[in-house]
């Protein structure tokens, strides 16, 4: 059994406080964490410029090298994980058994993390467009045509307080070490797997512990202690939790991406060429991703359009989290897919609102231990009605039928905008869009990302200031 | 359980069943209880004055339902047999509508006055004087902890912390507002602590009191250095391993090694003080509380039936019962869980450690599970 510490600037902390991790559908314990109060970090953070300072002693293309070690240690390595040996697949057990993600999405989620890891010096160099590392360890040097630049650190550690939900989110901070910010993280409560193991994997490819913390505890005590005691700190949270921090340059906030896929007039009438990348938008991941599109977009066919997405999805059934095909995750929360599935009932009952995955069975499925909704289409006549700008945990997506002139002041905030059209001048207002974070223009699924392109907002700019710097010309 | 405590357990025993019917005969008489309970044996289906003869027999009657405690009039609260005293009125909640109400007439004294029994006057010297650094307001700790304080020959200081206005900045999501409102109270805490008052003890929230330490050492001070001997707290945010964070990292050792003294309490407005057996690291910090039998009784029973005691070392709702003259409440379920223990030398009747929010059926709120980061 895994007895997960608080990790202290590396050092192991054993917390008399302790919560299990239990078996989704089993109820199996499976390991313990200690649980860290809120004034352990208050007193660490004290101490958060000695990470920086560590990490400064190794320069960034060392570190960026580190990186890729640990990548190759984090999918293959066996590795020490809260006393006792992590094998890479006991990381998917333990994973996909807390967290109800089926085995082969976890498997898949720690190649992407890893990737991210071995690509880091290309992904750097795609975020800062091909500065030279130097000036961001040194905080100033000379541009090539002569000009003096600085970016200057605004933090010596990253903080990030991570969900349960969706271990895709780690690739956001792991920036910070080559970029030398030490890290502090608050794990998920029933995600502390891919942090913890992110841990060992740097530790054994030579990044020293010192510059770790890892605070498993309560989301209300822990997460606003980071949060008020670190400089730059990332949150994964609701709408609600984002909307509090809005403004607020210390936190990068991320929640729900309400990521939708727009059909233009001109493109419309052949919506049949366009179902399967909708439906992998949907549906990829288990559809739990901000970047999994929530609503479809357009001025007609939006009913056939609906239909096909039901024929595809509506029969995928629940299946256990060891089968190859499982295509849902699991809501581990007891009663939590039934009161999802409660609001989303109270919604089907709007004018305008159809429910077109009906035909293919109910949709909530309840275990003893936990429960799964699968996949839900709907059709609305309206952007009015207000199931058009839901978004849920699963794969569930309106289709919403709305003139085209009217698209882009109705869609609200989305994270993703996959634009398929050739009207320039809808492509131009796509490109204007101040709504939009992402934008594809084209027949490219939501869910594609290319890791050489920011995503919600650049870490860079977070970690770093862009500022005037001057100096005689002799030191230049 | 050595014979001497099993004797100890029983006279406990007695000396409850005795005071119960002492209390009820009170409550129920025409000449001394008050109109809300005399109202209220009109609807029993038993006669408290001839059928409750012990604490045993208190199971006759229905839960106390708090929602009786809002609103007024609140003399109706007032024994006949107290009519004509000094009253107080403390209220708990409040934050939006109507607050519940309790009046005391000394009841906040007594309770403080055992509580300052318990208190070692190595840490909590006689003649001290104290800071208050909890909720000011309608609140019963804010008059008790002064009381507790003069009592014991000092001074009490006190600062403005209005928790109603804490609670709705939580709500509102101003967490900022929120630390700006506690360095506020720690501002006025050490404002008075730097004043050369010679304060030794005091009161705090946990959550005050790791504050303070903080802002003290931001000062380039701590609490031992500051003159603080002696500190009691409470609630259910006073865990264990806040405890050993505390003594470890906030004070600078045990008691003997830093001069600094912590006790835990657990109460409310309804109950007065349960006091703690000694909290050390030899037993990992473990807090057990033992109400202040026979005035005030708690029983760790089923979550199915509030009538049933769970088994020794079990987990179960936290029961109170408060027996004094001024305030009888037969079974009042507290919105905590915690395990039923043994009964101690120093409190020979049932204690409960482990004490938490009641972690009942999770209240599902969909819009808390719509975020999907990716």
């Amino acid at each position: 059994m895994v007895n997960i510490p608080v990790i202290r600037w590396g050092e192991e902390y054993e917390s008399l406080e302790t919560q299990e991790l239990v078996h989704h559908s089993t109820g199996d314990v499976i390991g313990t964490q200690s649980m860290a109060n809120g004034g352990l970090i208050t007193r660490d953070m004290r101490k958060a410029q000695t990470a920086r300072d560590i990490l400064k002693q190794f320069s960034i293309e060392e570190l960026v090298e580190k990186m890729g070690k640990a990548g190759d240690l984090f999918v293959n390595g066996n590795l020490s994980i809260g006393g006792s040996e992590q094998t890479p697949q006991d990381f998917i057990l333990q994973q996909s058994a807390t967290t109800g993600l089926p085995e082969h999405m976890v498997e898949l989620g720690m190649s992407k993390n890893a990737f991210v890891m071995n690509n880091m010096g290309r992904i750097i160099d795609a975020l800062t467009r091909g500065l030279p590392l130097d000036i961001l360890s040194n905080g100033w040097g000379k541009e090539a045509r002569g000009i003096p630049v600085s970016y200057q650190c605004q933090t010596p550690i990253l903080a990030a307080v991570l969900p349960s939900n969706s271990p895709g989110v780690h690739t956001l901070w792991l920036p910070a070490v080559p970029l030398q910010i030490g890290l502090v993280l608050k794990p998920g409560q029933k995600e502390p797997w891919t942090p913890y193991r992110m841990f060992a994997a740097m530790v054994a490819a030579g990044i020293p512990k010192e510059i770790w913390c890892l605070y498993p505890g309560s989301g209300a005590e822990i997460g606003s202690a980071v949060l008020s005691k670190c400089k730059r700190s990332m949150i994964f949270g609701s709408k609600q939790t984002v909307d509090n921090y809005k403004g607020n340059p210390r936190v990068q906030a991320h929640g729900p991406g309400f990521s939708k896929i727009l059909i233009g007039d001109d493109c419309v009438d052949n919506w049949e060429e366009y179902i399967d990348i909708i439906v992998e938008s949907i549906y990829v991941n288990g559809g739990r991703g901000c970047i999994n599109t929530s609503s479809i977009w357009a001025s007609r066919h939006t009913e056939e359009i609906a239909q096909a997405l039901a024929e595809k999805l509506g029969p995928i059934e629940a299946l256990p989290p060891t089968d190859p095909n499982a295509g849902l995750a699991a809501f581990t929360i007891d009663g939590m897919a039934t009161a999802i599935w409660d609001s989303i009932k109270d919604d089907l009952d709007e004018d305008g609102v159809t429910h077109v995955t009906g035909q293919y069975g109910d949709r909530l499925v309840e275990k003893e231990l936990c429960g799964y909704i699968r996949p839900t289409i709907v059709h609305c006549k309206s952007p009015e009605n207000a199931i058009a700008q839901k978004e849920y945990m699963f794969p569930f997506a309106s289709v919403v039928e709305c003139p085209e002139d009217k698209m882009l002041t109705s869609i609200g905030e989305t994270l993703v905008c996959t634009g398929i059209t050739n009207n320039e001048s809808l492509r131009n207002q796509l490109i204007d869009c101040t709504e939009i974070d992402r934008l594809n223009l084209g027949p490219v699924p939501t869910t594609k990302l290319n890791w050489l392109q920011p995503h919600e907002g650049n870490i860079i700019d977070f970690l770093f200031r862009n500022r005037a710097f001057q100096v005689p010309e002799e030191l230049l | 359980m050595s014979d001497n405590l099993d004797q100890s357990v029983s006279d406990a025993k007695s000396k409850l069943d005795a005071h119960t019917y002492e209390i009820v005969q009170w409550h129920f008489h025409e000449s001394t209880g008050s109109p809300f309970w005399l109202g209220k044996k009109a609807e029993l289906n038993f006669d408290p004055l001839t059928e409750v003869k012990g604490f045993d027999d208190l199971k006759k009657f229905p839960l106390f339902e708090d929602e009786w405690l809002r609103g007024g009039p609140v003399n109706r609260w007032i024994p006949k047999g107290l009519e004509g005293q000094p009253t107080f009125v403390f209220e708990t909640g409040g934050t939006t509508g109507i607050p519940k109400s309790r009046v005391v007439i000394e009841d906040h004294r007594l309770d403080y006055e055992m509580f300052s029994e318990t208190l070692p006057d190595q840490y909590f010297p006689k003649g001290a004087n104290w800071l208050m650094l909890g909720p000011s307001g309608p609140r019963r700790l804010r008059l008790a902890v002064e009381h507790l304080c003069q009592h014991r020959g000092g001074i009490c200081f006190c600062i403005d912390l209005d928790p109603r206005w804490v609670v709705k900045v939580i709500k509102k999501g101003w967490m900022d507002h929120l630390e700006e409102y506690k360095k506020h109270c720690i501002d006025q805490a050490i404002t008075v602590l730097t004043a050369g008052h010679d304060i030794k003890c005091m009161f705090a929230t946990p959550k005050l009191l790791d504050q303070l330490a903080t802002g003290l050492e931001e000062r380039g001070t701590s609490l031992p250095e500051i003159g603080i001997t002696g500190i009691f707290s409470g609630g259910t945010e006073f865990t264990p391993q806040w405890t050993r964070y505390c003594v470890e990292e906030l004070f600078g050792g045990p008691p003997e090694e830093s001069g600094v003294y912590m006790t835990p309490t657990y109460g409310n407005t309804l109950m007065g003080l349960a006091c703690s057996e000694p909290v050390t690291k030899e037993n990992k910090y473990k807090i057990t509380y033992h109400a202040p039998q026979p005035r005030a009784a708690t029983e760790v029973v089923s979550f199915d039936d509030p009538n049933e005691l769970v088994g020794y070392g079990e987990t179960g709702r936290v029961k109170l019962t408060t027996l004094t003259r001024e305030l009888f409440i037969p079974g009042f379920l507290e919105r905590d869980e915690a395990e039923r223990e043994k009964p101690h030398e120093m409190y020979p009747w049932d204690g409960v450690s482990g004490v938490r929010p009641y972690t009942c059926s999770p209240r599902v709120q969909p819009s808390a599970f719509t975020n999907r980061p990716e």
